[in-house]
């Protein structure tokens, strides 16, 4: 069987390449190009906004230089999750761009754009036949979160691609996809092992991270074989080891192992690392084993509110000792003030505290139980004892004695259900924080060093995510339709 | 002899394994640190748990990847990823803790 190559030219499109990288990676005469845009790793804003968390700029120059090399190639390129989120918005975002490189470069093609968008009467009637599942430790669907939510997406598997690669399109513009499918679709149509396509996929999926030194802007490429597979980066520099092969086989998973995806399990369990060459590494013996039912992931995200933020410090070292009782009485300050005002969420978020580990941050917001204390909707009724945290923080108890940091940043963080009611807490927040009269305030002018004016930044929508479950599908090609747009002069 | 992590592993890292899950990654400097640590049993469900104040049962999963001679944690999220009070919405600076982790072990030094 001869080598499929796959060149994955950067871990994020938009991420960019060096030049130099890119041309080495086209020398070596790739059978298909594909980058991955997607992750819900900058959270649930982007989906809910309908915007990419990367560069229009920065995205168009990675495709300006892709799809003319691709054409010139005769291979396909292939995008997905494209603007990051991969709802019906992104996809359009990013089509036109590509629009616009065509237009501008005088290139004819075929597109072909693939939505994962799931409407909600889909998602309702299959929680009713019991085709939805929670991927633990996401809670059950409700109908509530699936109504509220801004969009809801699901990831693709290869199906769809290998049908778009089928009918003959250029460049494959894929909504939310499964990381690794635009990687393993071209190699699993011409017959290739799927444990290893989609195993090389992963690898891929996020370019030269998987080298040392590792870069998420840099190219990679795979030679997949009939029972092994090659990676090698193509700056010089930079080289594969079995360590950072499968080092990265751990990033970002819960079981290096065992990696569920669309229509089956990634089994790692017998997989080999071998060092080919001083920069490449081999791989052997992953296995794919298809489920009986096959399912995709969805994922959505529903509005919370708006948010307004004031960023200011203190170097008072009598401000300081004295901060967590300072802000527990702002915050019932505020409740006061605002008493008719009940739905709204007032947090400082402090940075310089010597906590104890564990106590401090995302740890410490679990212990107050904030967690879903703000539902969206029509029907919301915020508690204030749960969204106004009055408690304390447990770093209080934990501080260093003696250890008294020269200086606190202190971000005051106002979320309410419309932007001028979240203006209206930061404001008041922030003007009593700057003037609170703590025990043995030497500095009475003002307690908080601002950076900046205007001091409250309005930072506009807040989402959470609400959908993160598995549903089944009868054909993995079922919810995601392809357009095909013949782009440039007629033939 | 009592070793902080920091000083056995080349990598500690942490990050989101999507929104709901956090997963820590400790890369060995050697195979016999790894293996040392394995044997020593010390980092458990237990004592993982008291590390970061969270239940037992929030511990999903504990792997020893041989490939990369790696231990790997994997916890339920505290707060789903970019809900309110939310500081760390990748989760890639969780791992602080586990720096200063003791371990008591046989020397594989």
């Amino acid at each position: 069987m001869r080598e499929l190559k796959i060149l994955s030219p950067t871990a994020i499109l938009g991420y960019g390449f060096p030049m130099a990288s890119w041309e080495e990676g086209m020398r070596r005469k790739p059978d298909v190009i594909a980058v991955d845009a997607g992750s819900t790793d900058p959270g649930p804003y982007y989906l809910g906004a309908g915007i990419s968390f990367t560069d229009r700029a920065a995205v168009k120059r990675d495709l300006a230089v892709m799809i003319p090399a691709a054409l010139e190639a005769g291979i396909p390129l292939i995008i997905g999750s494209a603007g990051g989120s991969g709802a019906l918005p992104h996809l359009q975002w990013n089509r036109e761009i590509i629009e616009e490189i065509a237009a501008d470069q005088n290139l004819s093609f075929t597109l072909a754009v693939i939505p994962g968008d799931i409407d909600k009467k889909t998602i309702l009637s299959s929680m009713e036949e019991e085709r939805i599942s929670p991927l633990h430790p996401a809670p059950e669907l409700t109908q509530a979160d699936v109504n509220a939510a801004a969009h809801i997406v699901a990831q693709m598997g290869v199906e769809p691609i290998i049908r778009a690669l089928d009918e003959n399109a250029q460049v494959v513009l894929a909504g939310r996809a499964y990381d690794p499918a635009v990687f393993a679709a071209a190699a699993i149509r011409e017959g290739y092992d799927r444990g290893l396509a989609v195993h090389l996929g992963k690898i891929l999926e996020c370019a030269a991270i998987a080298a040392t030194p590792g870069s998420g802007s840099d190219c990679m490429i795979g030679y997949l074989g009939g029972d092994y597979f090659r990676v090698e980066p193509l700056s010089a520099g930079r080289k594969c080891t079995t360590l950072s092969v499968a080092a990265h086989t751990l990033y970002e998973k819960t079981n290096p192992y065992i990696l569920p995806g669309p229509g089956g399990i990634l089994d790692l369990r017998e997989t080999v690392f071998t060092q080919e060459t001083d920069i490449c590494v081999r791989v052997t013996g992953s296995r794919f084993f298809p489920s009986d039912v096959y399912s995709v992931k969805l994922e959505g995200v529903k509005k919370v509110g708006c948010r307004t933020i004031s960023f200011a410090s203190t170097a008072d070292p009598v401000m300081i000792a004295q901060i967590d009782e300072i802000t527990p009485a702002v915050k019932a300050r505020v409740r006061d003030n605002f008493s008719g005002m009940d739905d709204y969420s007032l947090d400082f978020k402090i940075y310089g505290k010597p906590d104890k580990p564990g106590t401090s941050g995302i740890f410490a917001a679990s212990s107050v139980g904030i967690i879903n204390a703000f539902p969206a909707g029509a029907d919301s009724n915020l508690s204030p004892e749960s969204a106004d945290c009055a408690v304390p923080p447990t770093g209080a108890d934990c501080a260093v004695p003696g250890a008294t940091p020269a200086e606190l940043a202190i971000i005051i963080d106002a979320v309410a259900p419309t932007q001028e009611m979240a203006n209206t807490i930061c404001s008041f927040a922030r003007s009593t924080l700057l003037h609170y009269g703590y025990l043995g305030r030497i500095s009475t002018a003002g307690n908080l060093a601002f950076p900046f004016s205007p001091s409250d930044v309005k930072m506009g929508d807040v989402y959470a995510f609400c959908v993160y479950h598995l549903m089944e599908v009868a054909n993995p090609c079922e919810f995601f339709p392809i357009e095909y747009i013949r782009l440039g002069c007629c033939i | 002899m009592m070793y902080q992590l920091s000083d056995l592993a080349d990598v500690i890292r942490s990050k989101n394994s999507g929104p709901y899950e956090l997963t820590f990654d400790i890369i060995f400097k050697t195979q016999a640190i790894y293996e040392a640590v394995i044997k020593s049993e010390a980092i458990n469900r237990e004592s993982f748990a008291a590390l970061y104040g969270i239940p037992h049962g929030d511990v999903m999963e504990i792997v020893h990847f041989d490939p990369a001679k790696a231990i790997k944690i994997t916890i339920v999220r505290p707060i789903c990823s970019g809900d309110l009070r939310e500081t760390d919405v990748y989760g890639a600076q969780q791992h602080v803790p586990l720096m200063a982790f003791s371990v008591k072990m046989e020397d594989a030094c």
